[in-house]
């Protein structure tokens, strides 16, 4: 018979979940994961991951044809688009399989069903398991980590139908590349699949319902985002309101009113993309001191919900709903029951990337968010059109922007769109992390002939002016 | 060769100092021995002497610096004729966690020896704060050894400078502040590095160290007589003058009397009692922004005119600041004074790792019952013994104050 009772047992094998687990272990806890599904969560499954896969196919579909700056020439390029598909599922598989590896490497037993909270045994806490083979099985823990994720927010009438209405899942296993695609909402997911669809060759209407798109972004970048996002030749409707689909036996119709006009749009496949729910239900929050608050599990900065010893992460713990956010949340909560001295997260901290074309990254109060809270700030931009690398890389189009406060030089945040921003946020994360002022960053050499060049310059600009701007 | 000199420790709790002033020049020659800076501790005003000769390549660290880091290269020394390097051939300090504990810390480990030191001297300890945290603690006068970080292994961050700047008071709220109550309002001053000692010493010992307090009074006609015809016997001018004060008879009543009851010239520690063979008095001396304790050495052999000299001089240039560490640390014993105040009565604090203090408050005439049953009037004053339980207890305590009533009321034994 194998262990049933564990210091801590991680109920979701997401990048919340199974990082928590493998923390675990290494702090010599026993420790055990309940998967409903697939280990790895939405982002290895059915996010993050797979839609990295098919946004690089997009980007190569877009760079073939694109060759002729670079002096080639492709006769009749084309793709296989169930090939683009596969390879995406083949990535998520990969790696899937890989966190099965890691955690049965550090000796984690995962158990396959469906877990729910089960009252307590003297100072235990129970859990019924419900395995997929069809058996039960009870386990008991000191402490339990609730990291049972999200799921797309069903808007009445916008339900997916397994035919023209997708959310996030559908799309990333399309039957076939839709003609005309009508994307709802503007946040990294819709803009993430509007992005691929657009670059493999779809017409996409992108709809939001804000007055711009990537509406969490500062405004300079989400403008600039809208300008490239056009001249691909993406549709954008903001202050959008959306009628009634009306669905026929091939495609589907809606109203949509955006700018004091209405206009009815006919289209072959819709993806609601208007935000994720937590996955609150069936796990036996009912009845203890759990607080549930819009589908969110109510916890305190250190992930602790209202119940001793039970501990909730990630998605269903409330936004941003970003892996490395659960990732980091999971270390910290083991660390905390492990009896270390941990710190609490600082969302101001916490870097967001959406990997549309060009790509975008943040950390950081926006400029009119720092403004907002009463900031006076110091404000720096840097144009791709000034660094050498993008030219030479033929990826002109992009900007830094830092805005720093004026009286003490802390980094309050950093926003970038163009090429390889996404890879290059760090840096300022790490400055943000660190505190360090102007003063550092004046100072950091940055490599050349690098993108990140533009980092540099923009913080030059917010204080003694850029070099090559 | 070029020697770097560096930033010497001049007390054990020293991390950092004040380059107040260079008395060399670049370019000077210096011989061994020679004062060629001086120095501005949280305590005192030191000079820095040099080891070896040569001449004053070049000074790193300009006079007037603040916050010179213990093991800083401040300045090169190199021989006759030879090039001045550009930097120290030693870096600077790494962060190494101070050792308070260790009396007698190793030197500094550098390849040349640094400026004589006669006092013991510890490794500097970093303060680990962001830079962001540093200049916001700079801009509020706020002094990041103070504070306790919160940030990984400790280090200091934002947050832990703004609480500290909101605790201050002083502080203006981000975001929009609800309007609130407003009092008359006060004002901070920031914390002198001395205030900042006194008070870490003072709170380590009221918390960790088991007080407990014997008050006697005690009948001073005696002592006073004694002082005045003492006194008079002073010559009017010249070397051989002196003055001496109740506080200095005190002084050796008090050591005269930790040489005859034995066990209360003690330090506790974990493993054993330690009993000093020297009486060292420290004697608590009020100066501009807090307090200090030269020591009077060997108190029981010195003669009154001896302890009243040497008084004399610690105390006026204590208040200068311009003691040297080994005058006013270590020390087996505290004399508190403060009947020049007036005060009726007052306990002390022990200041460890000494077990005992003693706090004497003002002489007043009082009424007595004389040995004869009538009542006469005195000059009586009330001391207040405050000792350490772990290392001495109540009958202790008692028999040694009463002891020094002994002594003072009958003082022949100061003189002879």
């Amino acid at each position: 018979m194998s262990t049933t009772d564990f210091d801590l047992i991680v109920v979701g094998g997401g990048p919340g979940g199974y990082v928590a687990a493998l923390r675990a272990a290494q702090l010599k806890l026993s420790v055990a994961v309940v998967e409903a599904n697939h280990l790895g969560g939405i982002c290895l499954n059915w996010g993050c991951i797979p839609t990295k896969a098919l946004l690089r196919a997009s980007e190569i579909n877009h760079l073939i044809h694109d060759l002729g700056q670079f002096g080639f020439a492709v006769d009749n390029p084309r793709f296989d688009f169930q090939k683009v598909v596969a390879r995406s599922r083949a990535v998520s598989k990969q790696l899937s399989g890989g966190v099965g590896h890691l955690l049965k490497k550090a000796k984690v037993p995962v158990f396959d069903g469906f877990a729910k909270l089960a009252g307590t045994d003297g100072k235990k806490r129970k859990l019924a398991v419900a395995l997929k083979d069809g058996k039960s099985v009870t386990l008991t823990a000191k402490n339990l980590i609730l990291a049972t994720g999200a799921r797309a927010r069903t808007l009445p009438g916008l339900e997916p139908d397994g035919k023209f209405v997708w959310s996030y899942r559908e799309a990333l296993v399309p039957d076939e590349l839709p003609k005309r695609l009508l994307v709802i909402g503007s946040g990294a997911i819709g803009t993430e699949f509007a992005s691929f669809y657009r670059n493999m060759g779809s017409e996409v209407t992108l709809v939001e319902v804000a007055d711009r798109v990537l509406p969490v972004e500062d405004e300079e970048i989400s403008g600039l985002a809208r300008k490239a996002f056009e001249k691909q030749g993406m549709k954008i409707l903001t202050g959008a309101k959306l009628g009634t689909l009306k669905k026929s036996d091939k495609d589907v119709s809606v109203e949509i009113e955006a700018g004091g006009k209405k206009e009815t749009y006919t289209f072959d496949r819709v993806i609601s993309a208007v935000g994720i729910v937590g996955n609150v239900e069936n796990i036996g929050l009912e009845g203890t001191k759990i607080v549930v608050d819009r589908t969110h599990i109510v916890t305190d900065d250190l992930c602790r919900t209202g119940e001793p010893g039970v501990f909730a992460i990630g998605d269903v713990a409330g936004a941003p709903w970003l892996a490395h956010k659960a990732s980091h949340e999971a270390v910290m909560c083991v660390e905390a029951i492990a009896g270390k001295h941990v710190h609490p997260i600082d969302v101001t901290k916490i870097p967001g990337c959406t990997y549309c074309r060009p790509q975008v990254a943040s950390v950081g109060y926006t400029e009119a968010k720092a403004k907002a809270v009463g900031y006076q700030v110091r404000v720096g931009r840097f144009p791709f059109i000034g660094n050498g690398k993008a030219i030479a890389m033929g990826e002109p189009e992009g900007l830094v922007k830092v805005v720093f406060d004026a009286k003490t030089g802390e980094l309050l945040g950093a926003h970038m769109i163009g090429a390889e921003v996404t890879e290059m946020i760090q840096g300022y994360v790490i400055a943000r992390s660190g505190e360090l002022t102007e003063a550092e960053l004046k100072e950091t050499i940055f490599p050349h002939p690098t993108i990140s060049e533009s980092m540099h310059e923009a913080v030059l600009a917010a204080y003694d002016g850029a070099l090559h701007f | 060769m070029a020697i770097d000199i560096l930033m010497p420790a001049l007390s054990p709790t020293m991390t950092e100092g004040k380059l107040a002033k260079w008395n060399k020049k670049e370019g000077d020659t210096v011989s061994s021995g020679e004062v060629i800076a001086e120095i501005e501790t949280d305590k005192a005003t030191m000079e820095v002497e040099a080891v070896d000769e040569g001449i004053l390549g070049k000074i790193l660290i300009p006079e007037g610096t603040e916050g010179v880091a213990v093991n800083t290269p401040i300045a090169i020394l190199v021989e006759e004729g030879e090039a001045v390097p550009e930097g120290p051939s030693t870096a600077a300090p790494k962060a190494e966690k101070a050792e308070p504990e260790k009396a007698e810390a190793p030197a500094p480990k550098t390849a040349s020896p640094a400026p004589q030191v006669k006092a013991p001297v510890e490794k500097g300890s970093r303060v680990f704060a962001s830079p962001l945290a540093k200049r916001i603690a700079k801009d509020a006068g706020i002094e990041l050894s103070t504070l306790k970080g919160s940030g990984p292994n400790g280090r200091i961050v934002k947050k832990d400078v703004e609480a500290a700047k909101a605790g201050g008071g002083a502080s203006a709220a981000k975001s929009a502040p609800v309007a609130a109550y407003t009092s008359g309002g006060s004002t901070s001053t920031p914390h002198s590095t001395m205030r900042k000692v006194i008070a870490r010493r003072l709170t380590e010992s009221k918390t960790t160290v088991p007080h407990f307090y014997v008050s006697v009074d005690v009948k001073l006609d005696a002592l006073l007589a004694l002082r005045s015809q003492l006194n008079a016997a002073s010559p009017a001018e010249g070397p051989e003058a002196f003055k001496l004060s109740v506080n200095d008879l005190l002084i050796k009543a008090a050591a005269v009397t930790l040489r005859r009851v034995k066990g209360v010239n003690v330090s506790y520690t974990d493993e054993a009692l330690i009993e000093y063979n020297d009486v060292d008095i420290s004697v608590a001396v009020s100066i501009p922004d807090g307090l200090i304790t030269p020591i009077i050495r060997q108190a029981d052999r010195k003669s009154l005119r001896e302890i009243s000299n040497e008084m004399k001089d610690l105390a006026s240039r204590a208040r200068a600041g311009k003691l040297k560490p080994e005058e006013f640390q270590g020390g087996s014993f505290s004399i508190s004074n403060m009947g020049m105040f007036g005060v009726s009565s007052f306990s002390a604090i022990i200041n460890p790792p000494q077990a005992g203090i003693l706090a004497i408050a003002a002489g007043e005439k009082r009424a007595v019952v004389k040995p004869d049953g009538s009542l006469g009037v005195a000059t009586v004053m009330t001391v207040t013994l405050s000792v350490d339980h772990r290392a001495i207890d109540g009958a202790l305590a008692a028999k040694w104050t009463a002891g020094f009533r002994e002594v003072v009321e009958n003082p022949f034994t100061l003189v002879v």
